[in-house]
């Protein structure tokens, strides 16, 4: 019996194992020695989870493009990112000049509401076009192939707006009536990230009720179950999986005004890392899962907001807020070792079951 | 009067030449049982029918027109609906939004209302558990869902690929009470079945379907009656 337990055990299982013990360690004693040190107050804890709230939302609303593309198509849309971009960047052409006419402070919330038509319908014409060109007529091909259209897709939008605005840094106009924060006791909230918090949690209930309740909505998640038996239905498969890419497209459009807003600048190459961190926040959801996405999504941003001070900072290491990417990207790699189901997968495939 | 006429079938997976010039005649009215082993290209034939497959060779009239080469959303459209084989009910969804599924191709507000009511009293068992997620239902459950969904299209021709698999024999006598029924309310029935007895028992006609081809072919009492038909497929000697 005892026999038989030693020899199920291999050598991967011991080493993910103490990796897994050594990480939890870590975590805590660093947490403890932060915690203990109290070098930081109430007030700034606070404002790292508002902080961490904030960018959460943004990676939520990236995430759900992931994650609804994925659960029709099994396939990880890598050009998503660039959809971001573009939404962003072609919003940005649309900000400076109603800065320059004075419109977007007379007028800032018709102003942004402009700009977040402009992006997201950029951004739905973009990965419509993605689709079309780069991975419907793949549907039959090995899942390797569209995977690797998807990397060059991401390639053609990154240089084609390099090759036509330049590869410099763009500065977002600064909105003046954004400007300033709200106070209640030690919560600090600047109004950026209340229009941001505000914005993505309307869209992700807008999108919610679309695919619970509408009949295309229906109609999604049935073609995501099996789609021989949704085209019995009378379900035009290619006509729902291009409303499901223009869904998430259109919500990495909104996403890009509100990290444009947050950040305000705008790069050729500024989706690569919010398009990757949106990944892996899809992954810790489960990915797949809608819900999942935008807790991913929230959770990523509240951890790489709050975890390299409350984890490096008591282990003495410097600048432990330069290694946020860092923590961010080794919760890929863990949680794909530990938990490749994410957080809610597990849930889902045990109802399946 | 042919209802559904298939003329020299010839249907490939790849290279594998699955169905080799079958040609089936159903009239309107019937009860049609097509009944063969596995891999004998039963399901193929209901997915060439459904556009699932496209046919290499041949024609599949419905009403007289050619619909072997529509798409497979576009059929349900002509009046055709198909229970598929292993059931296929959207298991996260929930038993009520598998039946709007089944009325997709519907756009009568009036009419779902009252065909989900009767379908609620075909299958009382699916009202009590409307709002239950699909996948949660026992075999018989999932099998009484199929259907339902499939009639809420209104189909005039309904396809049912083995709908008695896996059920245990009392729910089998139910599932085929229910296809009777269904079939006295002016729906024709294909119906692909490898419990050739229960099959032959409610069909009018019979083909006998073997490596791709029709070997037999008559009405379902003397198919019951040929010796070979009960060799192979009833179990007698």
């Amino acid at each position: 019996m005892r026999q038989r337990f030693l020899n199920r055990i291999n050598f991967t299982d011991i080493a993910l194992g103490i990796i897994g013990a050594a990480l939890v360690g870590l975590i805590v004693i660093g947490s403890f020695k932060t915690l203990a040190e109290g070098n930081y107050t109430t007030r700034q804890w606070l404002d790292f989870v508002v902080f961490g709230i904030a960018q959460g939302s943004i990676y939520a609303l990236i995430a759900l493009g992931y994650t609804l593309v994925y659960g029709i198509l099994r396939m990880i849309n890598f050009a998503h990112s660039e959809v971001f971009m573009a939404g962003s960047f072609t919003a940005y052409f649309a900000a400076v000049s109603m800065a320059k006419s004075g419109f977007l402070e007379s007028n800032t919330i018709i102003a942004v509401l402009i700009l977040f038509a402009i992006a997201m319908f950029t951004s739905t014409a973009i990965g419509v076009l993605v689709e079309r060109v780069a991975y419907r007529p793949l549907r039959r091909a090995p899942r390797l192939v569209p995977l690797i259209t998807a990397i060059g897709a991401s390639f053609v939008l990154q240089y084609t707006f390099k090759g036509l605005y330049g590869d410099q840094f763009k500065a977002y106009p600064e909105i003046d009536t954004l400007k300033g924060s709200y106070t209640w006791g030690d919560i600090n909230i600047t109004k950026v990230q209340v229009v941001v918090i505000l914005s993505a949690a309307f869209l992700m209930l807008l999108l919610y009720l679309y695919v619970q309740f509408t009949k295309t909505g229906k109609a999604m998640r049935a073609v995501a179950e099996d789609k021989d038996v949704a085209a019995l239905m009378g379900i035009d498969v290619d006509a729902i999986i291009v409303r499901t890419f223009a869904l998430g497209a259109a919500l990495a459009g909104a996403a890009g005004i509100l990290y444009a807003i947050t950040f305000r600048q705008v790069n050729f190459f500024m989706g690569f890392i919010p398009g990757i961190k949106a990944f892996t926040a899809a992954v810790l959801g489960g990915i797949g899962n809608i819900p999942g996405a935008m807790l991913g999504g929230i959770f990523l941003g509240l951890f790489e907001s709050i975890g390299p001070i409350l984890f490096l900072d008591g282990l003495n290491v410097p600048a432990p807020y330069q290694l946020k990417d860092v923590i961010a990207f080794s919760m890929l790699v863990l949680v794909l070792l530990f938990r490749p189901s994410g957080i809610l997968g597990e849930r889902l495939s045990r109802t399946k079951a | 009067m042919a209802m559904l006429d298939l003329t020299d079938i010839h249907t490939y997976y790849g290279n594998i030449h699955a169905l080799k010039g079958i040609s089936i005649t159903v009239n309107k009215g019937e009860i049609v049982t097509l009944i063969g082993a596995n891999g004998a290209g039963k399901t193929t034939t209901l997915r060439t029918i459904t556009g699932l497959l496209k046919p290499r060779v041949g024609t599949v009239k419905l009403d007289g027109e050619d619909i072997a080469r529509h798409k497979a959303n576009d059929i349900v459209y002509k009046g055709i609906a198909m229970v598929p084989e292993g059931r296929g009910i959207f298991a996260r969804l929930t038993v009520t939004e598998n039946l709007d599924m089944g009325a997709y191709s519907r756009n009568s507000k009036t009419e779902y209302d009252s065909d989900i009511q009767r379908i609620f009293s075909l299958f009382p068992r699916l009202k009590e558990r409307r709002n239950q997620i699909a996948g949660t239902l026992s075999g018989g459950e999932q099998q009484m869902l199929a259907t339902g969904r499939a009639l809420m299209a209104h189909p005039t021709l309904l396809l049912m690929d083995e709908p008695s698999m896996g059920l245990a024999p009392v729910l089998v006598e139910l599932i085929f009470e229910t296809i009777q029924q269904i079939n006295k309310e002016g729906v024709t029935v294909l119906l692909v079945e490898q419990n050739a007895l229960m099959a032959l028992s409610i069909a009018n006609r019979g083909y006998v379907l073997q490596s791709g081809a029709i070997v037999l072919q008559d009405s379902a009492e003397a198919l019951k009656k040929d010796p070979t038909v009960q060799k192979a497929y009833l179990g007698m000697e």
